[in-house]
C-alpha cells in the first residue's frame, strides 16, 4: 500500500464523489422540470373541469329561469301566451297505453337498399357481436331496429329491481366500466382488450353512456343488445346523463335527431322512458356496491330498493307530491280550476311544495338539515341571486295562499279540463316521486367524494353532495360492504382510489377533454373481489407523444376554451377592471386582474399561474386592460370592429340558447319560427339583464333566415356564429 | 376555514414555486411542515410561513445552464459531447438520488436520439430550457 495506490484511491474516491454530485445535480434539475410540467397539467385539468361543472350549474340555473318566468312574465298578448304555453308544457312521460303505440315500429319499412345490420328478436349472441362489428365500420342501424331494440330493452329493464344483485359464482370474472359518453372507440377497445361479454365474462356499465361523444346511439344499441343476450351477466346502472333533460343540453338529443330525421322523435320519447327504468345500482356478492355518483349521509339503501324508480323521470327538476292528505285535497281543488288541454308545466313544482332545485337556499336548509357537516360549501349567492330567490319563494307562497282560498291561477283562462284524471289527487300523486325519493336518487347519481370528513351540498355541479370518508365508512359498515365503485368524475389515469381505498372511481372515456387529456380504465373483480385495474387510451397517436408533448397539446386546447370564456364575459370584465382603476389610468396590476377575472368567471382557477398564457404584454408590470380585451375579441373572430355586445351575449349563452331552442322545438322538427326565436330571446335577455332592443333582435333573426321562409334551422344558426358575425360586420344589425 | 393541500404532491408545489431542492432537501422541508403525527396531508397554515421563508432566503436556487452542462461533462470525462443510453441509465438509476423506473423512462423518451441511441446533452439542455419558458 504505497502512496501511489492511496493517491489512486484518493482520485478514484474524488471521481466517484464528483460523479455522485453531478448525478444529483442532474436529477435535481430534471425533477424540477417534471414538477413544473405536472403543475401545468394540473392547471389544464382544472380549466377543463371547472368549465364543465360550470356548464352543469348553468343547466340548473336554466330551469330556475323557467320557473322565474312562469311566475313573473305576464304575456302581453294572445300570441305570447300561446307561445309560453307551448314552451312550458311537455307531454307527460308515456303511460303504458302510450307505450303500446311504440310497437308501431313494426309498421316502419326497411328498404331493400339498406345495408346495415338487421336484427330479429329474440336476439342471439351473434347478432350482438355483428352489431359491434357493423358500428366499428361506421354503419348505422335502421330506426325500425332501434325502436324494436329499445322496446325489448324496456321490457327487460322493467323486471329488474332498483338495486341489481349480482353474484360472481356464475361467471368467473366481473368487469366494471365507467362513463363512456358516446365514445364508441373506447367501448370497442374494451371489448377487444378484455373480451366480449359472455356467460363467463360478466360486465357492469356504470352509467353515463351518452352525451358529449358522437356515437351515443351506437353505444346504447350495443349495451342493450348484450343486456338482452346475456341478461344474467350483463348489467347497466343509470347515470346522471341517462336523463332527457340533460340530453337536451349535452348533445345526445341533437345526435339522435341528426341521425334519425324521420323517427328521431319517437326514439327520443321511448328512450326517455327506458332511461327511467335503468337500475340505480348494482351489488356484487352483497359486498361491492356499484353506483354512478356516490352516496350521502342520508343514503338509505332499503329505501332506495323500494321506491318506484320509474317516477324519477329527470333528476334535473323535481315535481314532487306531499304525503299530506289535506294538501292533496287542496291540490285537487286547485286542479279543477286549472287550464284545459295543457298538462301542468314540467318544471313547475306542484303548488304546495317549494322549488326543489339544489340552488334554492330555503329548501337547501330544510333538506340539508340532517346533514352532519356544519360548514356550508362555497355557495355562489350574490345579492342579486339571493333577492331573486326571496322573491321567488314569496311569490310561490302567495300563489299557494291564493289557491287555498279558491282563486283560479292567474294565467289560465281556457275551459276546464276533462276532470277525470285531474280531479283525482291520488292518481296525480302516483306519477310523481316524493321529495325524499327524489333526493335519494339525486344523491346517488350526482355526488362526489371529498377528502374532508362530513357531507356538504355539491354546489359546483348543482346537485347531490360531497361526501367524506366518514360517510363512506358509515355506509359500508351499516350494510356490511367491502367497498364502493363509482364513476361520474374524469380522472387523468382513468381511475382513482380514495377514502383509504374504500371508494374507487372508474372512468372509461379516454381523451375525454381532448386528445391526450386522460386515460380510460376498467376494473376487474377477481376472487375475493380484489380490484384489478386496466388502463387504456384509445388513440394510437398519443402513445408516441412524450408527456411533455401531450401536456402542451391539451394545454393549448384548455387555454383556447378559457380565452373563449373570457371573451364571452368581456363587458362584465371591463366593468370589474374599471373598478380597480379609480384613477382612470387604463392600467391595473396583475393582482387586480386576477381578482377581477375570478369575480366574473367564478371558475376558481389559479389565474396568476395562468397569466403568462393569457396576457402577453405588460406596461411597467401593469396590464392595459382595454387593449387586452380587444385582443381577446380579435382572437375569437377574424374581423375587427365587431358589434360586440350582442355577439358576446349570444356566445356566452350559446349552450343555454341551444337548450332553450330544443325545448321550444317540442316536435323536434329542427325548426322554430322567427317569432318564436324573437320571443325566446326577448324573454331570456330580460331575465339575464341583457340590454338589446326589439329591432335589433328582429334584424338578427331576419338575417339568419337565409331562405326567407320565416323559419330558422336551429343547427345552422348555432353552428353559424361566423355568419352572425359577418352580418354584424356588414352593418346589417348595426343598431345593436 | 382551513385549506388542505391534498391531491398534489408537496414536492411538485415547492418545485413549481421556483425552488430546486434535491430529494434529501425536500424531505427535510417536508419534515418541517408535516403534522406531528403525519396524516399524509400538509396543512396550508403550516406550509405558508415555512415556504415564505424559503422563498425570501432564496433557498434551493435553480441550476444555471452552464453548471448543468458541466455536470454532464463530469459523467462524460472523454468529452465526447454525449452519453450513451446505457451510461445515462446507469448514472441516473445507480448514482446520486436514483430515478424510479418511471422517471427514467420519461427522461429517455425525450432525451435519447433514437438513431445514435445516445443523449447529446448540450442540445438536450437547450431544448428543455426553452420548453420551460
Amino acid at each position: 500500500m504505497g502512496s501511489g495506490t492511496s493517491t489512486q484511491h484518493h482520485f478514484a474516491f474524488q471521481n466517484a464523489e464528483k460523479a455522485f454530485k453531478a448525478a444529483v445535480l442532474i436529477q435535481r434539475w430534471y425533477r424540477r422540470y417534471m414538477a413544473r410540467l405536472e403543475m401545468r397539467r394540473h392547471c389544464t385539468w382544472s380549466i377543463f373541469q371547472s368549465i364543465e361543472y360550470a356548464g352543469q350549474q348553468d343547466q340548473v340555473k336554466l330551469h330556475n329561469f323557467f320557473s322565474y318566468l312562469v311566475d313573473h312574465f305576464t304575456p302581453n298578448n294572445h300570441n305570447e301566451r300561446d307561445f309560453l304555453n307551448r314552451m312550458f308544457t311537455e307531454e307527460r312521460s308515456p303511460q303504458d297505453s302510450e307505450m303500446e303505440n311504440c310497437r308501431d315500429y313494426e309498421s316502419i319499412e326497411v328498404p331493400d337498399s339498406y345495408t346495415g345490420p338487421r336484427l330479429s328478436f329474440p336476439l342471439l349472441p351473434d347478432h350482438a357481436t355483428a352489431l359491434v362489428e357493423a358500428f366499428r365500420v361506421k354503419q348505422r342501424l335502421h330506426a325500425r331496429y332501434v325502436l324494436n331494440l329499445l322496446y325489448e330493452a324496456r321490457k327487460h329493464l322493467v323486471q329488474l329491481p332498483n338495486i341489481n344483485r349480482v353474484s360472481t359464482c356464475y361467471s368467473e370474472e366481473i368487469t366494471v366500466c365507467g362513463d363512456l359518453h358516446g365514445q364508441l372507440d373506447d367501448l370497442i377497445f374494451i371489448f377487444y382488450k378484455n373480451g366480449l361479454p359472455s356467460p363467463e365474462r360478466a360486465y357492469v356499465f356504470n352509467g353515463d353512456f351518452v352525451d358529449r361523444g358522437k356515437d351515443s346511439v351506437e353505444i346504447l344499441m350495443v349495451l342493450f343488445a348484450f343486456m338482452l343476450v346475456y341478461p344474467k351477466e350483463f348489467h347497466l346502472n343509470r347515470g346522471n346523463h341517462e336523463d332527457h333533460m340533460v340530453n337536451l343540453r349535452y348533445g345526445f338529443t341533437k345526435e339522435v335527431m341528426h341521425k334519425y330525421k324521420t323517427h328521431g322523435k319517437k326514439i327520443l320519447k321511448l328512450l326517455q322512458d327506458v332511461f327511467c327504468w335503468l337500475p340505480l345500482a348494482t351489488l356484487v356478492d352483497e359486498k361491492v356496491l356499484i353506483l354512478h355518483g356516490g352516496v350521502s349521509d342520508m343514503t338509505d339503501l332499503e329505501f332506495l330498493a323500494k321506491l318506484d324508480r320509474h317516477k324519477i323521470v329527470s333528476t334535473m327538476r323535481c315535481k314532487t307530491r306531499k304525503e299530506d292528505k289535506k294538501q292533496a285535497e287542496e291540490k285537487g281543488k286547485a286542479n279543477q280550476t286549472s287550464s284545459a288541454g295543457t298538462p301542468s308545466p314540467w318544471f313547475l313544482p306542484q303548488s304546495h311544495s317549494l322549488p326543489t332545485s339544489p340552488l334554492c337556499p330555503s329548501t337547501q336548509k330544510a333538506h340539508r338539515a340532517g346533514r352532519s357537516s356544519s360548514v356550508p360549501c362555497r355557495v355562489p349567492l350574490d345579492p342579486k341571486e339571493l333577492s331573486h330567490w326571496v322573491r321567488h319563494s314569496v311569490d310561490l307562497e302567495l300563489e299557494r295562499c291564493r289557491q287555498q282560498a279558491g282563486f283560479p291561477e292567474l294565467k289560465e283562462k281556457e275551459e276546464p279540463l276533462p276532470l277525470a284524471s285531474e280531479a283525482d289527487p291520488e292518481a296525480e300523486g302516483r306519477r310523481e316521486p316524493t321529495q325524499e325519493e327524489w333526493s335519494q336518487v339525486v344523491d346517488i347519481l350526482w355526488s362526489d367524494p371529498m377528502a374532508q370528513e362530513g357531507c356538504k351540498a355539491n354546489t359546483i355541479r348543482g346537485g347531490g353532495c360531497y361526501f367524506g370518508p366518514n360517510v363512506t365508512e358509515r355506509l359500508l359498515q351499516k350494510y356490511n360492504l367491502q367497498f364502493l365503485i363509482r364513476s361520474h368524475e374524469c380522472k387523468p389515469e382513468g381511475y382513482e382510489f380514495c377514502h383509504s381505498r374504500k371508494v374507487l372511481t372508474i372512468f372509461s372515456a379516454s381523451n375525454y377533454y381532448e386528445v391526450g387529456s386522460n386515460r380510460g380504465a376498467y376494473v376487474k373483480l377477481g376472487p375475493a373481489l380484489t380490484p384489478h385495474i386496466v388502463q387504456f387510451q384509445a388513440n394510437k397517436a398519443t402513445h408516441t407523444l412524450t408527456m411533455r408533448q401531450r401536456i402542451s397539446r391539451v394545454g393549448e386546447s384548455a387555454l383556447r376554451a378559457l380565452r373563449e370564456k373570457l371573451f364571452a364575459h368581456s363587458s362584465d370584465l371591463l366593468v370589474e377592471f374599471k373598478k380597480h382603476d379609480k384613477d382612470k389610468t387604463g392600467l391595473i396590476t396583475l393582482s387586480d386582474w386576477a381578482a377581477a377575472v375570478e369575480s366574473v368567471l367564478h371558475l376558481g382557477l389559479p389565474w396568476r399561474m395562468l397569466r403568462p398564457q393569457l396576457v402577453s404584454s405588460l406596461t411597467d408590470n401593469k396590464l392595459e386592460y382595454k387593449s387586452w380585451l380587444k385582443n381577446l375579441a380579435k382572437e375569437q373572430f377574424s374581423h375587427e370592429n365587431i358589434q360586440s355586445s350582442l355577439l358576446e351575449a349570444l356566445y356566452r349563452n350559446r349552450s343555454n340558447l341551444e337548450t332553450i331552442f330544443r325545448i321550444i322545438d317540442s316536435d323536434h322538427s329542427g325548426f322554430i319560427s322567427l317569432d318564436e326565436f324573437r320571443q325566446t330571446w326577448k324573454l331570456f335577455s330580460s331575465h339575464m339583464n341583457i340590454d338589446v332592443t326589439d329591432d335589433c333582435i328582429c334584424d338578427l333573426a331576419r338575417s339568419i333566415d337565409f331562405n326567407k321562409d320565416g323559419h330558422i334551422d336551429i343547427n345552422e344558426f348555432l353552428e353559424a356564429f361566423r355568419l352572425v358575425e359577418q352580418s354584424c360586420s356588414k352593418g346589417y344589425a348595426s343598431d345593436c | 376555514m382551513s385549506q388542505i393541500i391534498q391531491w398534489i404532491e408537496i414536492g411538485t408545489i415547492i418545485r413549481s414555486l421556483g425552488c430546486c431542492p434535491s430529494e434529501g432537501e425536500l424531505h427535510d422541508l417536508i419534515a418541517e411542515v408535516e403534522e406531528e403525527e403525519p396524516t399524509g396531508y400538509i396543512r396550508f397554515e403550516k406550509f405558508l410561513p415555512v415556504m415564505t421563508e424559503v422563498l425570501l432566503e432564496r433557498r434551493y436556487r435553480p441550476i444555471p445552464e452552464d453548471t448543468l452542462h458541466r455536470a454532464f461533462e463530469v459523467l462524460d470525462p472523454a468529452k465526447r459531447g454525449f452519453l450513451s443510453k446505457e451510461e445515462l441509465i446507469k448514472y441516473m438509476t445507480e448514482e446520486g438520488e436514483p430515478f424510479s423506473q418511471e422517471e427514467m423512462e420519461e427522461m429517455l423518451s425525450a432525451a435519447i436520439d433514437p438513431e445514435s441511441n445516445s443523449i447529446h446533452y448540450k442540445d438536450y439542455i437547450t431544448m428543455m430550457v426553452i420548453d420551460e419558458n
